[in-house]
């Protein structure tokens, strides 16, 4: 397990990226971006710091940070595997990849694998539709996925 | 001379290995003792022959591709740098037919150059539109905008010079130009492309509808899933700042225009452009209900021009070369060029700007060869996940906004799916409305719970249960969504769910008649 910082540790921390942040126009979600590439997710404890620093409620800032996808409540796995499952990945058998991946990872959609190593995510669309199926791995994009592709990327996350 | 070797870093490209390539490329040289200039340049967009390595030769420049890392020391071997012949071995990169065929006007640049180049970009071209503009007064930029005929490149197709005018007559001293980057649509990576392989004609275009609309701020919001484009945006604009193409002096003149590059957070209703203005201003992405248009009220509450990449990357040819020269292209009212692209199950996809008017049955069969599987074309989705389905009985469509409405169909951001026969029409309408239910922003009721019960009532068309009623059912769901959803969301998820109902009732039959028919 990764160790979680201490809830005064989050509140600092948040603090200080609210304080960079603050005097952007409409400076919610550049900090939201920044406190999940801090800490890896959104955490409670941040909320009431950033609410306080730019005088919205709590509820306002929580009904931000769930609106949007991106954010986690908890911490990711230490790799992140996105499939896209959209028209043009389906129109080359993203099904059959998505199926294959959750079966030699034993997770589905949506989990992370019980070791912490890789959380598993549909993502609708990359904008690689024309090398499709395709993947994106910690920020990296993958096109074309074979069965050759999904084993070393299966061998990467696991390694 | 040092030779100079092309090698692409568009996310496409990448997705296929150009990184590997650049490697493999980069040890080589090293390797022989071979003195060569790398230059990472944008893709051209005929992604079925990326890699494409390009060197710079006396006679021009020679392609190779689709290259792979092990082609690598037999490339060298050929003597590629001088242009040599190989099994890659292409040619001139603008005799390709896929790219020869193209009018590039939009794309013009893309892909030649290393796009963070300002110096590349001029000498291309680039900002003669913006000199142009800052000589002249406002309203006559919104008028040759207005007489161009250029309509949003996101796919509602309005009028840009009209958006324009309407924020250039209001009186607020703060104006904002938002670019929409948000490009969710499957099968739609123009935009990405753009940003990514020439991104100082956003730069140029936003600050032209700035200068012509009097406003100072300008915000491009791309969506988390484009990495790439951010990082390239990002450099751009602060090369621009250094250049003072943006500044408080734009060239040199008294017209002021700044901007920033903002990221979405994996929200796909974030492209409906009142979401977008919600999610810019740090809320819940929910759509707001027009009026107010976001011309008179938009971010922040002040007027506000919302285009889409390509509308605005297409201004700077238009205040270069003038109105009439983009309205030469095109037909009926959808004037100039589009980006078209090509996606999915297809031989040669990638991105292919054209006039409008070719049929679907040319950008299907000729340009795009067909599909990848080699299989027969089954469906055919054009604009996104809220575009209709078409046969190959309506491959006789000509690509216009019009034209496509006709046949209840839209053309969007101009991408196109290709299914093969293997396609199973009942699927992709079933996923249509689920797509929907995950990304609905929840505020209208047609959108929300309308996709979800379409879900359910066609799962129970799948398994046979009482099908002529629930036929039915999904029918009347879908033009409830239709005229009581709030945007395109809700309205026209109806398009992909009707048309493969309608085109392909064969594959709606109870499943035990769909059994014995397979």
């Amino acid at each position: 397990m990764t160790m979680q910082p201490a809830s005064t540790e989050i509140a600092s921390r948040t603090a200080a990226i609210v304080q960079d942040l603050k005097d952007l126009e409409g400076p919610l979600l550049p900090i939201l971006h920044g406190i999940q590439e801090e800490f890896g997710h959104v955490p409670q404890a941040a909320v009431p710091v950033i609410a306080d620093g730019l005088n919205l409620s709590r509820a306002e800032v929580h009904g931000v940070v769930t609106f949007y996808h991106d954010f986690r409540a908890r911490p990711a796995g230490r790799h992140v595997l996105k499939l896209c499952q959209a028209e043009a990945c389906q129109s080359m058998g993203s099904d059959a990849v998505a199926a294959r991946i959750k079966q030699l990872l034993g997770i589905d959609f949506h989990e992370t694998t019980r070791d912490g190593s890789v959380t598993l995510e549909p993502v609708y669309c990359l904008g690689l539709c024309a090398c499709s199926p395709s993947a994106m791995l910690d920020g990296e994009v993958i096109g074309r996925l074979d069965d050759e592709k999904i084993d070393e990327i299966v061998a990467e996350v696991r390694a | 001379m040092t030779p100079r070797i092309y090698i692409p870093g568009d996310s496409g490209a990448l997705a296929l290995g150009a990184e590997k390539v650049a490697k493999a490329i980069a040890n080589e040289l090293a390797e022989r003792g071979i003195e060569a200039k790398i230059v990472r340049n944008g893709s051209r967009g005929a992604y079925f022959l990326e890699p494409m390595v390009e060197v710079a030769t006396a006679n021009g420049r020679v392609a190779y591709g689709p290259v792979k890392p092990s082609d690598v020391k037999s490339l060298f071997d050929s003597g590629f740098l001088k242009g040599g012949h190989h099994k890659r071995w292409l040619g001139a990169p603008d005799k390709i037919p896929f790219l020869a065929k193209q009018t590039r006007l939009t794309f013009a640049r893309c892909g030649i150059n290393d796009p963070l180049s300002l110096d590349a970009y001029k000498s291309l071209g680039g900002l003669n539109g913006l000199r142009n503009a800052v000589a002249m007064a406002p309203a006559d930029i919104v008028k040759q905008v207005t007489e161009s005929g250029l309509r949003g490149r996101g796919g509602a197709g309005f009028p840009t010079g009209i958006k324009w005018k309407t924020v250039l007559d209001t009186t607020s001293e703060r104006k904002y130009i938002v670019c929409n980057a948000d490009e969710g649509d499957s099968a739609t990576f123009a935009d990405r492309m753009i940003m990514e392989g020439d991104p100082f004609v956003l730069i140029e275009g936003m600050t032209i509808a700035g200068i012509a609309t009097g406003a100072t701020k300008g915000f491009v919001y791309i969506r988390s899933e484009y990495p790439h484009a951010v990082a390239v945006m990002n450099k751009a604009v602060e090369i621009a700042r250094k250049a003072g193409v943006l500044g408080v002096n734009v060239l040199g003149s008294p017209n002021a225009f700044d901007m920033e590059i903002r990221v979405g957070a994996g929200a796909y209703v974030c492209g409906e452009e009142t979401s977008l203005l919600n999610s810019l201003e740090g809320k819940r992405g929910v759509v707001r209900a027009k009026p107010p248009l976001p011309a008179i009220q938009g971010l922040f509450g002040k007027p506000t021009v919302i285009n889409n990449v390509i509308s605005l990357a297409s201004v700077p040819i238009i205040m270069d070369k003038g109105a009439a020269f983009y309205k030469d292209f095109g037909m009926g009212r959808s004037r100039g060029t589009i980006p078209i692209q090509i996606a999915g199950n297809v031989k040669q996809g990638g991105l292919f700007e054209t006039a409008f008017g070719l049929t679907l049955g040319e950008i299907v069969d000729e340009i795009g060869a067909g599909t990848a599987t080699g299989r027969p074309v089954k469906a055919v989705q054009v604009g996104g996940p809220l575009g209709a389905y078409f046969p190959r009985a309506l491959f006789d469509t000509p690509f216009d906004y019009e034209e496509f409405a006709k046949r209840d169909g839209l053309i969007g951001h101009a991408g196109i799916t290709v299914f093969d026969d293997t396609a199973d029409m009942l699927k992709q309408a079933r996923f249509a409305m689920e797509f929907c239910a995950i990304e609905s922003c929840g505020k209208c009721t047609p959108c929300r719970i309308g996709s979800t019960r379409g879900v359910e009532t066609i799962d129970r068309l799948a398994a046979g249960i009482e099908p002529e009623k629930n036929l039915a059912l999904v029918t009347d769901l879908c033009n409830t969504m239709k005229f009581g959803s709030l945007c395109a969301l809700g309205g026209f998820t109806p398009y992909p769910v009707m048309s493969s109902i309608t085109h392909f009732p064969e594959d709606f039959k109870p499943a035990p008649a769909r059994v014995a028919a397979e």
